[in-house]
């Protein structure tokens, strides 16, 4: 499946960077029309991606947090964020709703519960002392998207 | 950035702006220098000027709801946005954070 659109970020793993992350990644999906539902859905769920590196990956030290966007020709977002962070043991278990390691910090545990129900797709690889790679995917539309010369032109609306 | 109103036992706080793991630290602060007041019980947010909310503001909720249990009060919620409402709707706290419905004048002017 042809990729028709694709960005590239890197970011220092920043508490201020999450909602940049929010941004870029609407900014990046726009263009593709998407409900204003789906568009929110896929805000939370790199919201949730991206606060995962920065408290849990990274921590106090800090690092570098990179964000793939991808757009496919069957109007399917692709997303990755990958650390290289502390790595995740126990997936499955990182994975359940509730589980947190950071009780006494009021983190809910529903980070994952976020990007599972809030996504058409998520997978997760670790390596522990390595780092965390997170893909999310999301179908933005069942249409592909009207061809350049298609679409209305500036004259046409005046 | 919030406001606040009591009457009696109730506080009413109206949050303002995006609730992520960025922003919960100040909002947590702000809404606990509130609830100092010992006499509050019941903590209403209303939350119609906050677009979005991600994971981060359901451990800020239930935070709350922690605390002023341990006083018999409560915390509930009024004019949540749509992508707040799904946050909520998934996190499982309508068992215990009710959302109240209202007419149009009331709440938080």
């Amino acid at each position: 499946m042809q990729v028709i659109n694709h960005m590239r970020l890197t970011f220092d793993a920043r508490p201020e960077n999450e909602s940049f992350a929010r941004v870029a990644v609407s900014a990046f999906t726009v263009p593709m029309n998407p409900t204003m539902d789906v568009l929110s859905d896929v805000r939370t769920a790199i919201s949730e991606a991206v606060t995962n590196a920065i408290v849990h990956a990274y921590g106090e030290r800090g690092g570098e947090i990179e964000l793939d966007a991808a757009l496919r020709e069957d109007g399917r977002l692709l997303l990755f964020v990958r650390d290289r962070g502390c790595g995740i043991a126990d997936i499955a278990r990182a994975m359940q709703p509730f589980f947190t390691t950071q009780p006494e910090k009021e983190r809910s545990g529903m980070g994952f519960a976020v990007m599972q129900s809030f996504m058409d797709g998520i997978r997760v690889e670790s390596v522990p002392g390595e780092g965390t790679t997170v893909y999310l995917e999301k179908q933005i539309r069942t249409q592909p998207p009207l061809p350049v010369n298609n679409r209305p032109r500036s004259e046409d609306i005046q | 950035m919030l406001t606040h109103v009591k009457k009696k036992d109730v506080l009413l706080v109206r949050l303002q702006g995006e609730l992520d793991q960025c922003t919960a630290s100040g909002i947590r602060r702000d809404i606990d220098d509130m609830l100092q007041d010992p006499s509050v019980r019941h903590l209403v947010l209303d939350l119609r000027d906050m677009p979005f909310m991600d994971s981060s503001g359901i451990g800020v909720i239930l935070g709350r709801y922690r605390m002023l249990c341990l006083r018999g009060g409560s915390v509930s919620l009024m004019r949540l946005t749509p992508q707040v409402r799904r946050i909520y709707d998934l996190s499982g706290m309508a068992q215990v954070i009710p959302v109240i419905e209202e007419r149009e004048d009331e709440g938080c002017k």
